[in-house]
């Protein structure tokens, strides 16, 4: 067996699973908390934007 | 060149929305615990409208989001806010004394492993092993030496392998169990084994 190459590709396979599994995450539905801070702190600045 | 109708139109904070995955995915990784990741998210989209006039527009927003998170991560730390002894959730399980019998990696062994990395490693990994930023970005998000970054990486890939027990017999096996865990988790019901 290529033991070098066997190596590097071990450690390529762990990234690429980490990579997967933190897009995952990553792509995840967001929760309403930060929907509802984000339209907070936007109102709080532009009173006048609410309807 | 500029389009001030544009800006008066859309508020460029309106784009924060957008990264509100990645920035929470790169919170767990520093945090290990989705609690403590959604506080940190948190603060940092606070911090990040307050001073939103230091970022430069048509540079890369979700780079100046991390950094901000990445600084928040560390100034609190010190108070222990947000570095908790508890993992939980998604990177909870044992790291079990080998993988399966049939040599085969179980997910949790996976985020198992990855928990138990420094927090520098995996700040390496997460960035550049999981979000694709270059050595460049990563090491300016971090504020280091692109040769930081790299050896970081290159410990934490190595250590990840090591704690895993993987051996040169596991290679294949490995991509094909985890992703089928991965997939089965997400879509287990698509695909009946036959």
């Amino acid at each position: 067996m290529k033991a070098k190459t066997s190596t590097t590709s071990l450690e390529e396979q762990v990234v690429e699973n980490l990579r997967r599994v933190y897009q995952e995450k990553a792509s995840e539905a967001v929760p309403d908390r930060f929907l509802e801070l984000l339209k907070q702190l936007k109102n709080q600045e532009n009173p006048d934007a609410l309807s | 060149m500029r389009s001030l109708d544009d800006q008066v139109a859309s508020d460029p904070r309106d784009e924060i929305v957008k990264f509100l995955g990645p920035m929470r995915a790169f919170a767990l990784s520093l945090t290990r615990n989705g609690a403590s990741a959604d506080d940190l998210v948190q603060d940092t989209i606070v911090k990040a409208w307050k001073n939103f006039g230091s970022f430069t527009p048509g540079t890369n927003l979700q780079a100046w989001l991390f950094t901000i998170l990445r600084n928040t991560f560390y100034s609190d730390r010190r108070k222990s806010r947000f570095e908790v002894e508890d993992v939980d959730g998604i990177f909870s399980g044992q790291l079990s004394e080998k993988p399966a019998h049939d040599g085969k990696l179980a997910l949790n062994d996976f985020f198992a492993a990855f928990v138990k990395l420094p927090v520098d490693q995996r700040e390496a990994l997460a960035l550049v092993g999981a979000s694709g930023y270059s050595y460049e970005e990563a090491a300016a998000t971090c504020g280091v030496a692109v040769g930081t970054i790299k050896s970081r990486l290159n410990r934490g890939r190595k250590a990840l392998v090591e704690m895993l027990h993987l051996s040169d017999e596991d290679a294949l096996e490995m991509t094909d169990s985890v992703t089928t865990s991965i997939v089965n988790t997400k879509a287990f019901a698509a695909r009946t084994v036959r």
